[in-house]
């Protein structure tokens, strides 16, 4: 039934945890993978009669991801109880916001295929708390850990925009790059600081009219890769079912559905009955927020420059192919680090490549970003001037680059010791050239012949020059002396 | 005068507050909630057309903490009162998969 005509629609919601020292409502810390239940208090472990009290650092963070993700930002938000009966939160409801979120209506752009970007909406942005941890691996019993019930917990949804599983993706990726630049979180899959549940249904054409299929929700997604595969399954699936059943959207059957990595299916989970009567109201222990125009400002000096406009101006400004400048965007260090070395006046395809193919690697070895090397912006920029220069040849700028971080030492110095720079003098240049000229008259006559044989006797002549300099001389310069002798 | 509230819905808000009632119960709550929600209907009858929703009755916003560690109840204490425990987890009837982590 795959030749039904048909379009994927889907919205996501985002679960992002901030990197705030200490919890949204207490001062426990908040640390990954510490002694289950040694970061918890009356306030987060749920005991009557404790006041929470909100964490300025959370909501300015909050309030940064919002502007970030051009929100309109709420100058009054107040806080709510949504219900919730799981002993993994043992106050029995969760500290939310319902109908006053920080941020709405705004939107992320996201970078699809060669440069092609594409705007995804945002309806709302809201703070709340996490809950603690279950583990399943005592039978009919589950272990809670509370460590990290209370984690500020940030909530994006966005509108139903996305039409590919690609572009989920795209957004998963780009939300995480977006929240590590502005530094409110590490946002590290492997720790759950993200977790993704998308929206997804069909609209199929069949015989002239438009049919949605019902919406499918999967649940607590914490890699891109489950994200993208989560949703080609559903493609796939719903598919199958509407060609089965007929069945389309109505209202009641929007089904919840978990994801199986290892078999990389979603599963029909059982709801449990009145799962969603929240019964929502305003927190009496907390109160409101107001965020005036100073605030507001002050916090808006935190926003910096953000990824996809990073990436877009290396691609105009610098001429990059747009491959290189998401690479180099990737993280805020390794851009600003090198948006630093090209503003110090090197070329910027020459600074890309010394950090992509060089920088990179090292990087990784030290288990560290590029700008944590040691080495500073502007003597990558002299290094990259130096190569275009032809002081020093492509080659030894890798080997120069190596010795930098390991000596610290100036590329011109290390240059100079390693023995490293080209000669690019003409006038001792042409010395040695008439000398090679003059003891290899076969050569010559080769070259100059015009025959077969003249490409192989020119670079034999070549050879000979770089071999009598030890490999110095540039051989740009040694072409060109070639080129004017031999014609 | 009819019930403002049936047994059905009070069978259906015990549900919601993990309470078990008896049948009697049922009927005795039906009526007194029943006279609650008449007695607070009361505050129908003002106009509160030129009047804002309240967030919270105490006049103050932005109560702050910094972002600062304090200290937390040592493991031990934290599990004094559970029923349960196993090491230092809480020991919980089965909670399924899905309704974690909302
Ligand atoms: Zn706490």
């Amino acid at each position: 039934m795959s030749e039904l005509e048909y379009k994927l629609v889907v919205g996501l919601e985002i679960h992002v945890h901030l990197a705030t020292r200490t919890k949204l409502f207490c001062g426990c810390e908040l640390v990954y993978g510490g002694e289950a239940n040694s970061r918890v208090c009356p306030v987060c472990i749920g005991m009557p009669g404790v006041l929470p009290v909100m964490n300025a650092q959370a909501y300015e963070f909050a309030v940064l991801t919002a502007l970030a993700l051009n929100c309109k930002i709420a100058n009054f938000t107040k806080w709510d109880r949504k219900s919730y009966y799981y002993p993994d939160l043992p106050k029995n409801y969760q500290i939310s916001q319902y109908d006053l979120p920080l941020g709405e209506a705004g939107y992320i752009e996201i970078p699809l295929e060669t440069g092609r970007t594409k705007k995804i909406r945002i309806i709302r942005v809201h703070l709340e708390e996490d809950a603690g941890k279950n583990t399943h691996t005592l039978g009919n019993f589950s272990a809670v850990d509370l460590n990290r019930a209370g984690t500020p917990l940030l909530e994006i949804v966005t509108e139903p925009d996305m039409n590919s599983p690609e572009e989920v993706r795209a957004l998963a990726v780009e939300l995480q790059r977006i929240v590590r630049y502005l530094g409110v979180s590490d946002a590290d899959m492997q720790k759950g600081h993200m977790r993704f549940e998308p929206n997804i249904n069909l609209t199929i054409t069949k015989a002239g009219s438009e049919h949605k299929t019902p919406i499918v929700e999967v649940k607590n997604l914490n890699s891109f890769r489950a994200v993208e595969k989560s949703v080609a399954f559903e493609v796939q699936r719903q598919l199958d079912e509407f060609a089965e059943t007929g069945l389309t959207m109505a209202s009641g059957n929007k089904s919840t559905r978990g994801w199986d990595d290892e078999n990389e299916v979603t599963i029909l989970q059982r709801e449990k009955e009145e799962a969603h009567d929240y019964r929502y109201f305003p927190d009496p222990d907390l109160v409101p927020v107001e965020i005036d125009a100073e605030w507001l400002d002050e916090i808006k000096l935190r926003l910096c420059e953000l990824p996809i406009e990073m990436q877009k101006r290396f691609v105009t400004e610098y001429k990059l192919s747009d491959y290189d400048a998401g690479v180099l965007t990737g993280d805020r260090f390794t851009a600003e680090f090198f948006d630093t070395a090209v503003k110090a006046g090197a070329d910027a395809k020459r600074v890309c490549n010394l950090l992509t193919q060089t920088g990179m690697k090292l990087a990784n070895e030290a288990g560290c970003n590029v700008a944590d090397l040691g080495i500073s912006a502007e003597d990558l920029s002299k290094l990259a001037k130096m190569t275009d220069a032809g002081d020093i040849s492509a080659t030894a700028s890798a080997a120069i680059f190596e010795e930098m971080v390991k000596t610290k030492k100036a590329p011109d110095v290390i240059a100079s010791e390693l023995n490293l720079l080209q000669k690019s003098d003409a006038g001792e240049l042409e010395a040695v050239v008439d000398e090679v000229l003059a003891a290899n008259p076969d050569a010559v006559a080769d070259a100059t012949s015009g025959g077969k044989k003249t490409k192989k006797a020119r670079g034999f002549l070549l050879g000979q020059v770089m071999q009598k300099t030890k490999g110095q001389a540039n051989p740009k310069i040694v072409s060109q002396i070639l080129d004017k002798k031999l014609s | 005068m009819a019930k403002k509230l049936d047994e059905s819905q009070v069978r259906h808000v015990a549900k919601l507050a993990r309470l078990d009632l008896t049948d009697d119960e049922v009927a005795r709550f039906s009526g007194q909630l029943s006279a609650i929600l008449g007695y607070v209907e009361k505050l129908n009858e003002l106009d509160t057309d030129s009047v804002e929703p309240l967030a919270h009755c105490l006049p103050i916003h932005n109560i702050f903490r910094e972002d600062v560690v304090t200290e937390s109840l040592d493991t031990e204490s934290a599990l004094k009162n559970a029923p349960q425990r196993i090491d230092s987890f809480f020991k919980v009837p089965k909670i399924l998969e899905d309704d974690s982590g909302e």
